[in-house]
């Protein structure tokens, strides 16, 4: 027995995407844009196991797996970037990060 | 019972995902966070995917939320203003947002999307073998792929956080 219908499940996956691009968008701490990203990431897992229980397929639900290792990998490295750039910069703010603007 | 712990953890998850762009604090964003997992995980487990969920939990909100706690004091970003926000930015996040809801409103126009028979039995994923079965027969080179990813970050992270001596930092 399924509480809720596919329609609602997408719905909560679109309004979660959505508020995590607004804070992709709007915020300048870069650590924050990070959450945000990651944010958008579940949004789109959560889209993804809905299709496949309402489908009543497995290929959604394995494709979630590597959707989890990518994001991993990318905190990591992103991370890692943030933590260099703090070091020769000493900010994490994105609208004092314009060496590529002059 | 079920229809309102679907309300329950769709409203947790919005309100922490609200909270998460809101908060001033970048501490206070993170545990937003991780209180946004916990209702996503919430609503894996009433779609049936109880591994999705529990790793959910086991790797954003064990390793990725604490790894960001970490960091977060680790630069220790006290006394920046963390809330002045440009016009054109704002506006245009906000316009952004307007243009995804209003894909969102076309959809949910368009009617109810099908489901074939939903309600029959436990969801695939409840059970551990369609998965196993998976990731070593269909999925089997993306997980080659996904291990030679996993190595190449962890040689990116460590090459990125090496200490770099700069000539400003010799005496």
């Amino acid at each position: 027995m399924i509480a809720a219908t596919l329609n609602e499940y997408v719905i909560l996956s679109v309004v979660l995407f959505a508020i995590g691009f607004f804070g992709v968008l709007l915020r300048r701490n870069t650590l924050v844009i990070f959450m945000c990203l990651e944010l958008m990431l579940i949004a789109s897992t959560l889209a993804l196991v809905a299709f496949s229980r309402f489908n009543r397929t497995q290929d959604g639900n394995t494709f979630v797996f590597f959707i989890l290792t990518v994001a991993a990998a990318e905190v990591a490295v992103g991370l890692a970037l943030i933590v260099a750039l703090f070091r020769s910069r000493r900010t994490v703010q994105v609208d004092e990060l314009n060496a590529l603007k002059h | 019972m079920a229809p309102i712990l679907f309300h329950l953890f769709a409203f947790l998850t919005v309100a922490a995902a609200v909270g998460v762009v809101a908060n001033k604090n970048a501490v206070n964003a993170a545990m937003c966070l991780l209180l946004c997992l916990v209702g996503v995980a919430g609503l894996f487990v009433q779609l049936d995917a109880y591994l999705l969920a529990f790793l959910l939990l086991l790797v954003y909100a064990g390793a990725i939320v604490a790894l960001f706690l970490f960091i977060i004091m680790l630069l220790d970003m006290q006394g920046r203003p963390a809330w002045g926000f440009q016009k054109l930015a704002t506006l245009a996040s906000l316009v952004a947002l307007g243009l995804l809801l209003a894909g969102l409103g076309s959809f949910v126009a368009r009617g109810q999307l099908e489901a074939p028979n939903p309600n029959a039995t436990e969801g695939v994923g409840a059970a551990l073998k369609p998965y196993a079965y998976q990731l070593f027969t269909t999925y089997l080179l993306p997980v080659q792929v996904m291990g030679f990813l996993l190595l190449i970050a962890m040689l990116g992270v460590i090459v990125l956080s090496r200490k770099v001596d700069r000539p400003e930092d010799t005496p």
